[in-house]
């Protein structure tokens, strides 16, 4: 893990990811509308396109390359970059050195954008020192938490969602055995071992009804959208959230009050 | 072994939908985990860390100067009187098992637990020369019953249902009908004891060999490898050349981590550290006692960039935690070690041609590397392992098209907005349920996303960053 330097009073550049972008972009919304909130300054890349992380995980070096040319190029003049994805995050900060290890021209680029690169929950907690958005849900709501695995053991990310939202008046957080348990996408993965992904979705859905939350959050879109395919498909009520639109929801309230 | 891992998303698929293993996995892999999370960490997080952190140094240490521990090893074991021998590949460790069977009149042979014999095929061979040969610890001597392979490193029998473990003893051995596991456990007891008496011969495996003192190190939860081991007049260990550790106090961590990681235990029933044949002051155990040093593709690894994976000291932890060997069990891998290290191992040992689905056979989730006891990083190498796929040209055209098309449109910005357009548009107009070609894997189990009208880039483009009352339609 690359060393960062607070991100307090800097400007930020959102990396939206690929998925947000093209499914999710009220999601996007969410956190410009929390980040803003929090008297931050947002900007908005627009030449970003995607990290390059199925190329990359699929084995495909050269063409993850390729992308991840196009995103050093589009964040260049970035001071801190957040994105709301730790799957996204960990390609960033992690696989980009490694990928340009041997390239003199863009190592040291990709070093400092992997620096200056924080998931949503770990920039306010961690990098600002924000623990309390003093928001409100406009009901009572039984969370449970899905840890990504990128997010929880590339970036190390657990408690910073958990608090963020705990501290959400009428927001309760319940215990969860099956938070660290794989949902089964992987990427690629999810097409091409399709039984094999799709039996690990059914296994988490099984834990995802037996949780006792009203919805379960998640910091990765990605998974997000898997186990909401196949709640979907199977006619669950259950749903999975994005931490982020949970978090602008009880700002909205807050503000509100 | 015949290598059948090219086969693995079919086996896997046949795998999912049989009850009766996914059963049988699921508890045997979950009852392990939760022991072992128990256990490791009973003395607090810090010190099953630091213990993890102290074993993984070490086999990396004892990778380091492998060479020169292995002819420590084996002037060290000579001192002690045990015959060390020399096997390349497969085909030489089976003939010097034979040749020694062959000098001493070996007509029956008991064995125990040993991975690198299934990896040679031992078994066949020895029967081929009209040598009988039983399994004696329990799971093995179930799988031979019922003649097939071992489908997990440390619990043979994991696939199995206890019901259908009864069925097999009542046909295959005339077992006398009975629900009771203790029963059942007793029956196969009094059926292996008189084996265990005329045997000639005792095969085991290692899993350590201390290079300092010459010992070979075994654990055990059955007494079983007690009996292999002194009962018969010869003892044969085949151990694989990566086994070999500096010293005692070495073995003193590595002992802890091994029974915490593979079942949950602080430690096993029977500790075994053979130092050599029965000596004048003794009354029993061998009179020989051989160490036959197996390569079969080791060094080739240990020459390479996945020299780690021969830190693998065989417990079975990743198994227990992946969620993929959950759902498949250990058969689908289609050769000796399954699960995330055998994803990693089999290509490298059998050759990547012959296991190109196995590195591709992961999420990617990492709980494979949280819970291996000497921190193996298994989802980088699977990654790498990836990469020397797709160099090789051994992935199929259709992602190798798919990817540069992937590439070349997210190399521009404009070219990849048009393609989020036209996937909205595409499955939107035309209500499209399920996807074509390599994709339809996705919508078998989950029904389509749906793409938004506006893209995030359209809603700042269009609020100029503002926003607040973006029209999302």
């Amino acid at each position: 893990m690359v060393e960062r330097e607070s991100p307090k009073g800097k400007r930020v550049s959102l990396f939206v990811t690929c998925m947000v972008d093209m499914l999710y972009p009220e999601t996007g919304m969410s956190v410009v509308e929390v980040l803003r909130y929090l008297g931050v300054e947002v900007d908005f890349p627009m030449a970003q396109t995607c990290c390059g992380q199925p190329a990359y995980n699929g084995g495909y070096r050269e063409e993850a390359r390729k992308m991840a040319e196009q995103f050093l190029h589009a964040f260049k003049d970035a001071e801190v970059i957040v994105t709301p994805s730790g799957s996204c995050g960990a390609m960033v900060c992690h696989e980009y050195p490694l990928l340009f290890e041997n390239d003199p021209d863009l190592r040291e680029e990709a070093k400092r954008l992997a620096s200056i690169t924080w998931e949503f929950t770990e920039f306010i907690v961690d990098g600002l020192g924000i623990n309390d958005l003093h928001g409100r849900l406009p009901q009572p709501q039984k969370y449970a938490f899905h840890d990504s695995c990128h997010g929880l053991r590339i970036m190390g990310l657990k408690q910073a969602g958990r608090t963020l939202v705990g501290n959400l008046e009428n927001a309760t957080i319940v215990p969860w055995d099956n938070s660290e348990t794989c949902c089964g996408f992987g990427g690629l993965f999810s097409v091409k071992m399709a039984d094999v992904s799709g039996a690990m979705l059914q296994n988490k859905m099984e834990h995802i009804e037996e949780s006792g939350a009203d919805a379960i959050l998640s910091g990765d879109v990605s998974c997000m959208t898997h186990m909401n395919g196949g709640l979907e498909k199977q006619e669950s009520t259950k749903r999975v959230k994005h931490i982020a639109d949970v978090l602008a929801d009880g700002i909205r309230q807050g503000e509100d009050r | 072994m015949e290598v059948q891992s090219n086969n693995f998303i079919p086996a896997a698929r046949i795998a999912i939908h049989d009850v009766d293993l996914r059963t049988a996995v699921a508890m045997g892999t979950d009852s392990g985990f939760v022991k072992r999370q128990a256990v490791m960490f009973a003395d607090g997080k810090a010190h099953g860390e630091a213990i993890r952190g102290q074993a993984a140094a070490i086999k990396r240490n004892a990778l380091n100067k492998l060479p020169d521990l292995l002819e420590q090893a084996e002037a060290a074991m000579q001192e002690n009187g045990i015959e060390v021998l020399w096997a390349a590949d497969a085909a030489e460790a089976n003939r010097l098992v034979l040749e020694i069977a062959d000098r001493h009149d070996v007509h029956s042979v008991v064995k125990s637990k040993s991975m690198v014999t299934e990896e040679i095929g031992l078994n066949k061979i020895l029967e081929e020369d009209s040598i009988d040969v039983l399994e004696t610890d329990l799971g093995e001597f179930i799988v031979q019953l019922g003649e097939e392979t071992p489908s997990h490193i440390v619990i043979p029998i994991c696939h199995k249902t206890k019901e259908s473990i009864r069925q097999l003893m009542i046909d295959k051995a005339d077992m006398p009908p009975t629900d009771d596991t203790d029963e059942m456990a007793r029956f196969a007891r009094n059926y292996l004891r008189q084996r265990f008496l005329d045997a000639d011969m005792g095969v085991s495996g290692g899993n350590f060999v201390i290079a300092e003192t010459g010992t070979l190190c075994l654990v055990s939860n059955e007494g079983n490898i007690r009996l292999v081991t002194s009962q018969p007049r010869v003892h044969v260990a085949l151990v694989g050349i990566e086994k070999v550790i500096p010293t005692l106090e070495d073995y003193a961590t590595l002992t802890q981590v091994l029974p915490r990681s593979a079942t949950g235990q602080t430690m096993t029933v029977y500790t075994h550290m053979i130092n050599g044949p029965q000596r004048d002051d003794e009354i029993d155990g061998p009179e020989h006692v051989y160490v036959i040093f197996v390569d079969n593709g080791r060094s080739q690894i240990y020459t390479s960039d996945y020299c780690e994976a021969l830190a693998c000291i065989r417990c079975g932890a990743c198994l227990n935690g992946c969620p993929v060997y959950k759902v498949t069990g250990g058969h689908a891998y289609g050769w000796v070690y399954p699960g995330p290290i055998g994803a990693v191992i089999t290509p490298l040992l059998v050759g990547l041609e012959n296991a190109k689905p196995l590195p591709y056979a992961s999420s990617l989730c990492g709980m494979c590397k949280e819970v291996c006891p000497v921190i193996i990083d298994i989802p980088r190498m699977l990654l790498d392992l990836r990469y020397d796929l797709v160099r090789s040209g051994y992935t199929g055209l259709d992602w190798n098209m798919g990817m540069k098309a992937y590439a070349f449109g997210g190399s521009s910005p404009r070219l990849f907005s048009w393609a989020g357009k036209a996937a909205e548009l595409a499955t939107k107009r035309f209500k499209l349920n399920s996807l074509p070609g390599p994709l339809a894997g996705w919508t078998d189990y989950r029904s389509m996303p749906s793409f938004a009208v506006k893209s995030f880039h359209q809603l700042w483009g269009e609020t100029n960053g503002d926003l607040e009352g973006a029209d999302e339609q």
